[in-house]
């Protein structure tokens, strides 16, 4: 296991290359946030041959919908949602540019041929370490979507944001390794 | 009769509401400083030691334990010799989680019409309310943050009388074996068992309020939570579904009588930020 891996997003695609399952990365650079609404959103714009509201060529998105900032604060608590509700849309997001996603729990088959098929990532960060999470993100500024409040896509900056890689191009998953290295048969 | 007033119950829903968000309770703290101790995986054991760091830096900044600020889950023990002055107690017990909610700074993640528009309310309203009647002259109020991540895997079945005792435990097993690391494990599993189908699930819920791994004062109940616990251990899921020998923390079931045709079984399943607070007024 590597570690420490740090990398900067939008994400190369030779760096794409060198990421295995179970390796730990720290991210630094902009990374757009999209949950559920956005996501039904961002497809349907891409159905119709709208205009998005940020080139998705590259990007990485981060599933998470914040709670609000205090008066003090960056950004609230900040952590990832469940991936897998984002499985419908996620095989389009990818043919169509989103090289890298970061959330939590595992992902359906048809995501995972995807992300080999066009050489994405995903990765999976701590699911309940918002407050945690929160302190590795620098800048917050909603572009799109506004009206949906905590589901709006955010442009972060973000700063050593950790994440461990969940499912690579060569078709490992962490989920299916983890399990099966320490599961007990009776 | 002792007289409430309606103000002072919107004023303590508005401080639970913050302080379940906020504050990790001792019970969830010990039982997650234990599963760093038992746990086989390194990164299991790290990923831990984050949740604890997680919960140190939202109890010193007032930043919530996780930004899925739930829904408010609402119980209300109401006394028979209490008297609600001053307005109308469902009225208080929501307008106290908007003002909770907005005072936080918590996540508002409550949509109006879940299968169309799905608009948000815009201040966590309204919560779901459940009220008992007991007989004393106080009023107990308990408030769950309840995250959706772990609510969406829970799971209800009307077994059959023949399924018994083992058709319970690989019900439970299967649906955390299918969970995978989407809840957020390692769990507290709250199982109802009994009753009818809607008060299974109630059970189920309300068994997570007890505190994490204490053991039902029935001894075949907690026999049968100790071989669920067991089983579900063996699954090898982990913290966050990264591999590991503690999925769960504790199971807690809560037993009751049901009918002669029926063996309903509900499972509901609370993530490691289990959130809750109580105040008795």
């Amino acid at each position: 296991m590597i570690n420490n891996f740090y990398i900067t997003s939008p994400i190369e695609a030779e760096v794409i290359e060198k990421l295995t399952v179970g390796t730990r990365v720290l991210f630094s650079g902009v990374i757009y946030t999209a949950r559920d609404a956005a996501h039904h959103r961002l497809v349907q714009a891409l159905d119709k041959g709208d205009k998005l509201p940020f080139d998705l060529n590259g990007q990485a998105l981060y599933y998470m919908g914040p709670s609000p900032a205090a008066p003090d604060q960056v950004i609230g608590s900040a952590g990832p949602t469940t991936s897998s509700r984002m499985d419908i849309y996620t095989p389009r997001l990818i043919a169509d540019g989103i090289r890298a996603m970061i959330g939590k729990g595992n992902r359906s088959p048809a995501v995972k041929e995807a992300i080999k098929k066009y050489k994405a990532v995903y990765f999976t960060t701590i699911g309940g370490a918002g407050a945690l999470l929160a302190k590795s993100i620098r800048q917050v500024e909603v572009i799109a979507y506004e009206d949906l409040g905590t589901e709006a896509i955010l442009r972060l900056n973000v700063e050593n944001f950790p994440a461990i890689v969940a499912n690579d191009i060569y078709g490992e998953d962490l989920f299916d390794q983890g399990k099966a290295r320490y599961q007990r048969r009776k | 009769m002792r007289r409430i007033e309606a103000s002072t119950i919107i004023q303590a829903v508005a401080q639970l509401c913050q302080q379940a968000n906020f504050e990790l309770g001792e019970d969830v703290l010990a039982a997650l400083k234990q599963a760093q101790q038992d746990e086989e995986s390194p990164l299991g054991r790290e990923v831990l030691s984050q949740l604890i760091e997680n919960a140190r830096i939202a109890k010193e900044e007032h930043l919530p334990l996780c930004q899925d600020c739930g829904t408010a889950v609402v119980f209300l023990e109401i006394g028979q010799e209490t008297h609600i002055i001053g307005g109308d107690l469902y009225a208080a017990v929501e307008e106290g989680v908007s003002l909770g909610y907005s005072q936080g700074y918590l996540r508002k993640s409550i949509v109006g019409q879940p299968f169309s528009a799905r608009i948000n309310t815009g201040d966590n309203t309204p919560p779901v309310i459940h009220t008992e009647i007991v007989p004393s002259d106080q009023l107990k109020i308990t408030l769950m943050a309840k995250g959706s991540g772990a609510e969406n895997m829970s799971r209800l079945a009307m077994l059959k009388p023949s399924d018994g005792r083992q058709g319970i435990i690989d019900l439970v097993v299967r649906t955390i074996d299918e969970a995978g690391g989407n809840p957020c494990p390692p769990l507290i599993v709250g199982l109802g068992i009994g009753g009818t189908a809607e008060k299974a699930m109630l059970l189920a819920k309300k068994a997570l309020l007890r505190p994490v791994a204490k053991p039902s004062p029935d001894p075949e109940a907690s026999e049968l939570e100790k071989e669920i616990l067991s089983r579900i251990n063996d699954l090898g899921i982990g913290p966050l579904g990264f591999g590991g020998s503690i999925t769960a923390l504790a199971v807690h079931a809560e037993v009751m009588p049901t009918h002669i045709a029926s063996l309903p079984v509900a499972v509901n399943l609370q993530c490691h930020s289990a959130r809750h607070k109580e105040i008795t007024l």
